[in-house]
């Protein structure tokens, strides 16, 4: 059992949750209220990483992390050191893989809100602040748990891309997904059926809390 | 502009929807907008609320400006003391009953606000449910909540979007006693959107009668149902009895007059601005036709008899709907309505000779170049 491989991986999903929940009220808020020209065409990009294969997505964000990217020039000179091959890097396209599994969710989650209902919530005195925290936040919250239990499950499992980006560095970027091959290869069926199944069982066990608690939020909100 | 409290609203614009209101509503007046689905009824409210932005128009609420947008001002909703009650309530499913009443109370302290809201849920009847959700109340419960929300905030104006149209018949009836109850203690404008007549008569001191988002008329209910401005207006309230005339004497001092129609000559009140020789549109509401019974045959004494023939007689509860082709233009029927027991003494049956008389003071003249209407 690579412990170190499963304190990454963990850490890498809570650090992707961390800066996807805001993202993804944003831009879900923004897509679910706001019609404009180009509005397909943006929800078409955020879709993209569902169709792309992952190596193919992993090798245009190789080619965009890279020292001779301007983002790569920026990040090295920024932070000294270079952002593929690295945990930060590793983080970033994380967060950009998970976009649409962040997104599509919430989106849903604030589309499902009644304008009258938001309406109400001005009429009632609520700035658009309050009316966020007190009435749409709660109201989309089966679609930002959704988005959230999806992005870290997903962030747990992806091998293709991570490898791309990250490559198998202990401690830095081997991730357990990429531990589990990595045990394959070396005829370790122990160690790899090890993490399989603790794997198969942090996954279980977030979807089956998420359906339990959104049953019991549709029941009250009826 | 507004009177002390009140209300004065002028909303002008093209596109999207197209808009020409302009009226004012006093402190404590009930103000009734009708006009079918997509006149743009809604939209008003909405502008007045500040959830929607007209390209031009003023609201001015007692001495605040809420919207000017010759100086670019725009007060933002949430900044704009309104009570709404929406059509479909749009209570916070995921708060008490209580809770939505005291989410429009911000500013307050927790305990007054709950002691308040205690108390508005009280005078709506609804004690004993304030832990209640949304979706464990009936439709009557949650319209009810929607009132005590929308006056939490103790509102400059308060708006209701068809608040009835999502309740049964037997609710509605409560609920207009109700609201009729409640308005003798409402010190602020009050503005009722709706597409029923009868209700907008039953609740409101005046009507506006809105056409395409265009105010066309405004008065007390009771003129404007029996004496619209315009064809355009007696249609969209309704009036049934709508013909085409020619004034073809007058005597001057009385203003009272001699009109002929299709050939038949009807003493009539005349109203200014319209002379000998004019042609004008008229109407005569349902209640100014009067059947005359079968027993005592008309001798020309009465008012402007018609005689005719019963094209149908429908019977609807205690009601007989009638329709009644005049002798002098079968092509011109009249429409009126009795008492079924009425309409069964006298025989009243499709293809049996009948008479009416149509009262001279429920004929309303309507000179044609009324047609541009009020308010602009």
């Amino acid at each position: 059992m690579d412990l170190t491989a499963l304190w990454l991986s963990l850490r890498l999903a809570a650090l992707t949750l961390l800066f996807l929940l805001p993202i993804g009220i944003l831009a879900g808020r923004w897509l679910a209220y706001r019609s404009f020209r180009g509005k397909g065409f943006v929800e078409a990009l955020v879709a993209l990483p569902l169709v792309l294969p992952p190596t193919v997505f992993g090798y245009y964000l190789l080619v965009a992390f890279g020292a001779a990217s301007p983002l790569g020039q920026f990040w090295q000179a920024a932070f000294g050191q270079p952002l593929v091959f690295t945990f930060e890097g590793l983080l970033l396209a994380s967060i950009i893989f998970n976009l649409p599994f962040a997104i599509q969710p919430m989106q849903r989650g604030f589309e499902a809100i009644p304008a009258e209902v938001r309406e109400a919530a001005a009429c009632c005195g609520l700035s658009p602040w309050k009316a966020l925290l007190r009435v749409e936040l709660p109201l989309a919250w089966p679609g930002i748990l959704t988005a959230m239990v999806l992005s870290f499950a997903h962030t747990l499992g992806e091998f293709g891309i991570v490898l791309m980006v990250g490559g198998s560095i202990p401690g830095e970027t081997r991730t357990i997904a990429i531990a589990i091959y990595d045990r394959v290869q070396a005829f370790d069926d122990v160690a790899a059926g090890q993490m399989s199944a603790l794997l198969l069982a942090i996954s279980l066990a977030t979807i089956a809390l998420t359906f339990a608690f959104s049953r019991r939020l549709g029941r009250r909100l009826g | 502009m507004t009177t002390e409290g009140g209300l004065a609203v002028s909303l002008h614009q093209q596109a999207p929807i197209p808009l020409a209101a302009d009226f004012a509503c006093a402190a404590g007046e009930v103000l009734a907008l009708v006009g079918p689905s997509g006149s743009g009824k809604s939209t008003i409210l909405r502008s007045i609320a500040g959830t929607y932005r007209p390209q031009a128009g003023q609201v001015q609420v007692n001495a605040e400006t809420w919207l000017d947008s010759a100086r670019g001002l725009n007060r933002p909703a949430h900044h704009r003391a309104v009570g709404m009650v929406f059509q479909s309530y749009a209570l916070f499913p995921h708060m008490t009953a209580l809770g939505n009443v005291m989410t429009a109370m911000a500013k307050a302290g927790r305990e007054e606000r709950q002691r308040r809201g205690r108390e508005l849920l009280e005078m709506v009847h609804l004690s004993g449910l304030e832990s209640r959700y949304p979706a464990e109340l009936s439709g009557g419960q949650q319209q009810r909540v929607a009132v005590a929300r929308a006056l939490a905030r103790r509102p400059r104006a308060l708006l209701l979007d068809e608040p009835f149209s999502a309740v049964d018949k037997a609710t509605r009836q409560r609920l207009y006693r109700e609201i009729a109850q409640l308005r003798q203690n409402l010190d602020m404008p009050v503005v009722l959107v709706t597409h029923d007549l009868d209700e907008a008569i039953m609740l409101a001191d005046r009507l506006v009668v809105l056409h395409r988002g265009r105010t066309l008329q405004s008065g007390p209910p009771e003129e404007v149902i029996n004496r619209p401005a315009s064809p355009d207006i007696a249609r969209l309230v309704e009036l049934r009895n709508l013909f085409e005339g020619r004034l073809v004497s007058l005597e001057e001092t009385g203003r009272q007059g001699v009109l002929d129609w299709a050939g038949l000559r009807m003493e009539v009140q005349v109203p200014a601005g319209i002379g000998v020789g004019d042609p004008v549109d008229w109407v005569i509401p349902d209640g100014f036709v009067v059947l005359h019974r079968r027993d005592r045959p008309s001798r020309g004494e009465h008012e402007n008899p018609v005689p005719g023939v019963i094209g149908q007689a429908l019977k609807v509860g205690q009601t007989a709907h009638i329709t009644l082709y005049p002798d002098h233009a079968p092509n011109l029927p009249l429409h009126f309505s009795v008492p079924q027991h009425v309409a069964e003494r006298n025989g009243i049956e499709a293809g049996v000779g009948a008479a009416v008389s149509l009262l001279t003071k429920g004929i309303h003249l309507m000179p044609r170049f009324s047609e541009r209407g009020q308010g602009e």
